[in-house]
C-alpha cells in the first residue's frame, strides 16, 4: 500500500436555518443572569424541532453525495456525535437507510466524546489504508440540550459535517496524526442526564485545552513528518475563541494568523462536529492546493490530524457545505421558540396532542425503504412513477401487476400542487403546513411541510425534500422519521436576504 | 348495463333527532328519537321490519362496533342488523343496504339509521383518528379541514381566481347555509351570519376560516324503506321513490397519479355522471329541484357544484355569488342548513340529507318548504379530496 494516497475526497455541511439571536436570550434572561449580558453578540444555529443529530447528519451527507440515486460506492459509514437519538438502534443505521446506501456498508457509531468526529475521522482513515473500505463516509452531527440561562445554550450551535476518505480524488491527503487519551474531565454527561455538567473555565483552559492541545499537535508533526511552521491552517474548535486559538497555534510554532475562525459569531460551537465544520468551511474558504491543515478535537484527550491541499480541491457545483449553509439564514429572535424546541418549557400542547404514537416496527421494517429512504415505484412496462409502491400499479390506462422497480424520490425535482396552513391539527411549530407534492419526472406525495413560514407558500412553489423527525412517541421514547417539503423559493428570499 | 334501482324502492318512514351539542344525550337517547320519528311517520310495528342497516364512523368516541348497538337501543326483534362505515358517507351506505334489500325482494321493509355521538372528545372538531400502522409513519398528521382547503389553493391556480374573490365566495356559501338553517328547529347553529363576519373569523386552516367549516354536532338520522306497491297498500299518498344511489370510491388514482390537478372531486364527477344515467336526468342543471351536498366545507360545497355538472367547469364562483344556490334561486342547496348549520353527526349525515330531500318531496317542511320541487338529489362524501368515497343518491316524487 506504500505509496498510495489516501484522504479526503468530497465534503458537505448542514447548519439549520434558524439562527438564534443572543441579544433576544441575554434579554429574555438578564433578571436573573446579568453576567451574561456580554455575551449577547452575534448569533447561534438553532435546530428546527424536527432536527436532530441523526437528520442533519443525513443533510450533511446528503450535501457531499450530491443527487445520483446509486450510492452502492459508500462502503463504509461512521458517525460521531454526542446526541445521538438512540442510546441501543445503531443510528448509523437510521442514516445509511436515509441515504439509500448498500445494506453491505459497514456503519458504526462513534460517540461519548467531543473528538467523535475526528475519531470517526481517523477510523475512516485506518479502514481505508487497511484496504478495508474504498469509500468511507464519514458524518459527525450534534444536537447538545443546554440548560434556559446557561452559558452553553449561547456558546453552542447545532450542525453537521461530512467528509468522505478514498484514494480515488484526493482533494486533501492525509499526512499523518494522532491522539491523545487522558481522562480529564472538563464536563460530563452522565447516563440519565439531559444536560452537561461543566467545570470551572479557568481550569479547562489552562490545564486542559493549553496543556493537552500542543502536545497532540506535536505528536502529529512527529508522526507526519511536517513542520509546524509549515501548517497554514491551525483548524481547532474552542469556546474561548479564536483569539485562543491564536496562541495556542503560536505556542506550538505555528504561525497564529493559521488559527481558523471558530464561527462563534454566526453559528455556535456544534460539538462533537465543529471540527468538520469549521475543516469544511476551511476547505470552501481560504485552502489552497499545497496548504498543509491541522485539525483538531479536544475532549477526553485531543486528536490531531494533518491533511495537505492537492490541486483537485475546488468548491463543486450542488455542494453547498458550511459556507452555502450559513447563508442560508432566517433571524429567530424568539427565545421561548428555542427554549419550546428543545422540550425546556411544559407548554399545553391541546388534547390533540394527546394520541398515542406508537411505532409498528414491524410495519416500519416491511416498508423500510419507503419510509426511511422514501423509495416508491416505477413500472418497468409503462414508466409509471408511483409513491408509496404497489403491487398493482396505479396506472389509470394499465394496472399492470407487480410489474415494479424501487425508484428514489429524494433527489428529484418537485413543485407543490395544493398545500394549506393548519391550525387545528397539533404542530409543534404551528401552523401545520402540509400539501401535496408533485414529482417532475411523475408520483406525488402528501406530505408534510418544514422550514417555511406563514405566507411564503402557493401552488406552483419549488420544493426540496428534508429528512426529519415525524413524531416523536414520548411514552416510549420512541422517534418516527419521514421526508418533508421545504418550499425552495424561501431558502433562496432568505439567502438573498442575507446578502 | 344493470337495469337500476329507479323507483323500485319507496321511503316509508324517516325521521332524525334534533343535531347539536347534545350533552344530554347518549348514542342511545338520538337513535331512539330519530327511530321514533320514522316509525311513526311509517305507521308500522317492529315486527314488520325485516333487516336493519346502522351506520356509525368513529365507534371509540361512543356508540360501539358491531350490529348490536342499534340492535339494542330500540330492542328490534332479532333481526338481521349490518354495520357499514365509509368515513363520512356511512349514513348513504346504510340507506343503500336497506333499499339494496328490499329491491332484492329479500325485504318488505327495511330500516336504515344512522348515528354519530362526537361531544364526548373533550375538545371542538373532530376527534383524532387512527389509520392503522403504515400510514401515520408518512402521511401529514393533519386534520380534515387541512385537507380540504387544499382544494382552495388547486382551483385557484387552476382558474386564476385571486384568494379575495374566493374568500368571498365560500363565504357566501356560509352566509346562505346559515341563512337556512336559522328556520330549521332540528338545526345545531341556527344563528345569521354576514359575509364580512364569515370572512374575519379566526383561520382554521388556510383559507378556511370558522365559519367556512361545519358543525361538528352529535345526532341520528333513521329511515324505512319499501317497494311502492307495499306503501299504497299500507295508505300512503304523495310516494317518494329513489331514483338513483351511486358510490364512486378512490383508487389512489388521485393520491399516486398526476393526472389529477387536486381542484375537484374524480369520484364525485364519476358518481354523479352514473347517477344521472340511473335516474334518467340529462340536463341536472335544469332537472334538479334541489339538493343537500356534503358542504363539510365551505370549498368543498363549491367545487361540488361543478363536480355534480350543476355549474359548468370554473363557473361556481359565479353562480354562487349569484345566488343560484340561495333558497329563492334556481338549484336551492343545503336548505335545511346542509352538514354547516344542520351539524355533521358523521354516520347520521347522509340520512340526514335524504330526510330534507323527503320532507321538501312532501311538502312537509314548514317555514323552509320550497315551492314544489319534483327530484332532490344528495351528494354525500366521506374521506378527503385526495382520497375518498363519494355517493349520489336522487330521489324524487315517484311520478317524476
Amino acid at each position: 500500500m506504500t505509496g498510495q494516497v489516501i484522504g479526503l475526497t468530497a465534503f458537505g455541511g448542514y447548519i439549520p436555518r434558524l439562527r438564534l439571536q443572543r441579544k433576544a436570550v441575554t434579554t429574555a434572561n438578564a433578571w436573573v443572569a446579568p453576567n451574561l449580558a456580554g455575551k449577547g453578540k452575534g448569533e447561534r444555529s438553532m435546530a428546527n424541532w424536527d432536527e436532530d443529530a441523526i437528520t442533519m447528519a443525513v443533510a450533511a451527507a446528503r450535501d457531499l453525495l450530491g443527487t445520483d440515486d446509486d450510492r452502492s460506492h459508500v462502503d463504509a459509514l461512521l458517525f460521531g456525535s454526542t446526541t445521538m437519538p438512540f442510546r441501543d438502534r445503531l443510528n448509523a443505521g437510521i442514516i445509511a437507510a436515509a441515504l439509500t446506501l448498500d445494506q453491505k456498508v459497514r456503519a458504526v457509531d462513534v460517540a461519548s466524546t467531543q473528538r467523535a468526529g475526528t475519531s470517526a475521522l481517523l477510523q475512516a482513515l485506518s479502514l481505508v489504508k487497511a484496504g478495508e473500505a474504498k469509500n468511507a463516509l464519514v458524518v459527525a452531527s450534534d444536537h447538545r440540550k443546554t440548560r434556559a440561562v446557561s452559558p452553553q445554550e449561547l456558546e453552542f450551535g447545532d450542525g453537521a459535517a461530512a467528509v468522505s476518505v478514498g484514494t480515488e480524488n484526493v482533494i486533501a491527503r492525509y499526512l499523518g496524526g494522532a491522539s491523545l487519551t487522558i481522562d480529564f474531565v472538563d464536563h460530563f454527561r452522565g447516563d440519565t442526564e439531559e444536560f452537561d455538567y461543566s467545570w470551572e473555565e479557568r481550569w479547562i483552559r489552562d490545564e486542559g485545552y493549553s496543556k493537552i492541545v500542543p502536545r497532540a499537535v506535536k505528536e502529529a508533526l512527529d508522526n507526519a513528518g511536517v513542520a509546524a511552521g509549515d501548517i497554514s491552517h491551525f483548524v481547532l474548535p474552542t469556546t474561548f475563541g479564536t483569539k485562543f486559538a491564536e496562541q495556542l497555534a503560536k505556542r506550538s510554532g505555528i504561525s497564529p494568523e493559521a488559527a481558523r475562525d471558530t464561527l462563534a459569531a454566526n453559528c455556535g460551537e456544534t460539538g462533537a462536529a465543529h471540527s468538520l465544520v469549521m475543516l469544511v468551511h476551511t476547505l470552501q474558504t481560504v485552502a489552497k492546493p499545497g496548504d498543509k491543515i491541522m485539525v483538531l478535537h479536544f475532549g477526553g484527550g485531543c486528536d490531531a490530524l494533518i491533511f495537505e491541499a492537492t490541486d483537485k480541491l475546488s468548491n463543486p457545483a450542488g455542494v453547498r457545505g458550511i459556507v452555502g449553509a450559513l447563508a442560508d439564514r432566517q433571524e429567530e429572535t424568539n427565545y421561548m421558540k428555542f427554549l419550546t424546541f428543545n422540550g425546556l418549557v411544559e407548554w399545553e400542547r391541546g388534547m390533540r396532542a394527546e394520541q398515542d404514537k406508537k411505532t409498528a416496527l414491524t410495519t416500519l421494517y416491511r416498508n423500510e425503504d419507503m419510509l426511511m429512504g422514501l423509495v416508491g415505484g416505477r413500472c418497468t412496462e409503462t414508466g409509471v412513477i408511483q409513491f408509496p409502491r404497489s403491487r398493482i400499479s396505479v396506472n389509470p390506462n394499465n394496472h399492470t401487476v407487480d410489474t415494479q422497480e424501487p425508484y428514489k424520490f429524494a433527489e428529484k425535482k418537485a413543485k407543490i400542487l395544493s398545500w394549506s396552513a393548519d391550525y387545528l391539527s397539533f404542530s409543534m411549530n404551528p401552523p401545520n403546513h402540509y400539501g401535496m407534492v408533485v414529482f417532475e419526472e411523475g408520483g406525488r406525495i402528501m406530505m408534510d411541510f418544514t422550514d417555511l413560514n406563514l405566507g411564503e407558500v402557493e401552488s406552483g412553489m419549488e420544493v426540496k425534500l428534508v429528512f426529519r423527525i415525524k413524531e416523536f412517541d414520548e411514552k416510549r421514547g420512541f422517534r418516527r422519521y419521514f421526508w418533508k417539503a421545504v418550499p425552495v423559493a424561501t431558502a433562496q428570499a432568505k439567502a438573498q436576504a442575507a446578502e | 348495463m344493470a337495469a337500476g334501482i329507479k323507483d323500485k324502492v319507496a321511503i316509508l318512514g324517516m325521521g332524525c333527532s334534533k343535531f347539536g351539542e347534545r350533552w344530554d344525550a347518549d348514542p342511545e337517547t338520538l337513535m331512539v328519537e330519530a327511530y321514533l320519528e320514522a316509525m311513526q311517520d311509517a305507521g308500522i310495528e317492529p315486527t314488520q321490519i325485516d333487516a336493519a342497516w346502522f351506520s356509525t364512523h368513529i365507534d371509540e368516541t361512543g356508540t360501539g362496533k358491531g350490529g348490536t348497538p342499534m340492535s339494542l337501543a330500540l330492542r328490534l326483534p332479532n333481526i338481521a342488523v349490518t354495520r357499514v362505515e365509509n368515513f363520512c358517507a356511512g349514513g348513504s351506505e346504510a340507506l343503500r343496504g336497506a333499499v339494496y334489500a328490499v329491491a332484492s325482494g329479500a325485504a318488505d321493509i327495511a330500516i336504515a339509521l344512522g348515528v354519530e355521538k362526537l361531544k364526548d372528545t373533550g375538545y371542538g372538531g373532530l376527534p383524532v383518528g387512527n389509520a392503522g400502522t403504515l400510514i401515520p409513519q408518512w402521511a401529514p398528521s393533519g386534520s380534515a379541514p387541512g385537507n380540504f382547503a387544499q382544494l382552495a389553493s388547486a382551483y385557484r391556480a387552476k382558474h386564476g381566481v385571486s384568494r379575495e374573490d374566493l374568500k368571498r365566495a365560500i363565504a357566501h356559501v356560509s352566509v346562505k347555509s346559515h341563512a337556512n338553517g336559522a328556520k330549521n328547529p332540528k338545526a345545531h347553529l341556527r344563528n345569521v351570519v354576514t359575509e364580512e363576519q364569515v370572512m374575519n373569523a379566526p383561520m382554521i386552516a388556510e383559507p378556511l376560516g370558522l365559519f367556512d367549516c361545519c358543525g361538528v354536532s352529535d345526532g341520528a338520522a333513521c329511515a324505512i324503506v319499501t317497494t311502492p306497491e307495499i306503501a299504497r297498500s299500507l295508505g300512503k299518498k304523495d310516494i317518494v321513490t329513489v331514483k338513483a344511489m351511486q358510490l364512486a370510491v378512490s383508487n389512489g388514482l388521485e393520491s399516486q397519479h398526476n393526472s389529477w390537478d387536486g381542484s375537484y372531486f374524480h369520484t364525485a364527477r364519476i358518481a354523479a355522471r352514473k347517477a344521472y344515467a340511473e335516474a334518467g336526468i340529462a340536463d341536472p342543471r335544469n332537472e334538479v329541484s334541489m339538493m343537500e351536498v356534503h358542504d363539510c366545507f365551505s370549498i368543498t360545497e363549491l367545487v361540488t357544484m361543478e363536480d355534480l355538472f350543476i355549474s359548468p367547469e370554473g363557473t361556481a364562483v359565479k353562480d354562487v355569488m349569484d345566488g343560484f344556490y340561495d333558497a329563492d334561486g334556481k338549484v336551492p342547496c343545503q336548505i335545511d342548513g346542509g352538514l354547516k348549520c344542520f351539524g355533521h353527526p358523521i354516520g347520521a349525515s347522509g340520512l340526514r340529507m335524504a330526510y330534507e330531500m323527503y320532507l321538501q318531496l312532501q311538502g312537509r317542511a314548514g317555514e323552509r318548504q320550497l315551492g314544489n320541487p319534483r327530484i332532490g338529489l344528495t351528494h354525500n362524501l366521506g374521506g378527503a379530496p385526495s382520497q375518498n368515497v363519494c355517493s349520489v343518491t336522487i330521489i324524487g316524487a315517484h311520478d317524476a
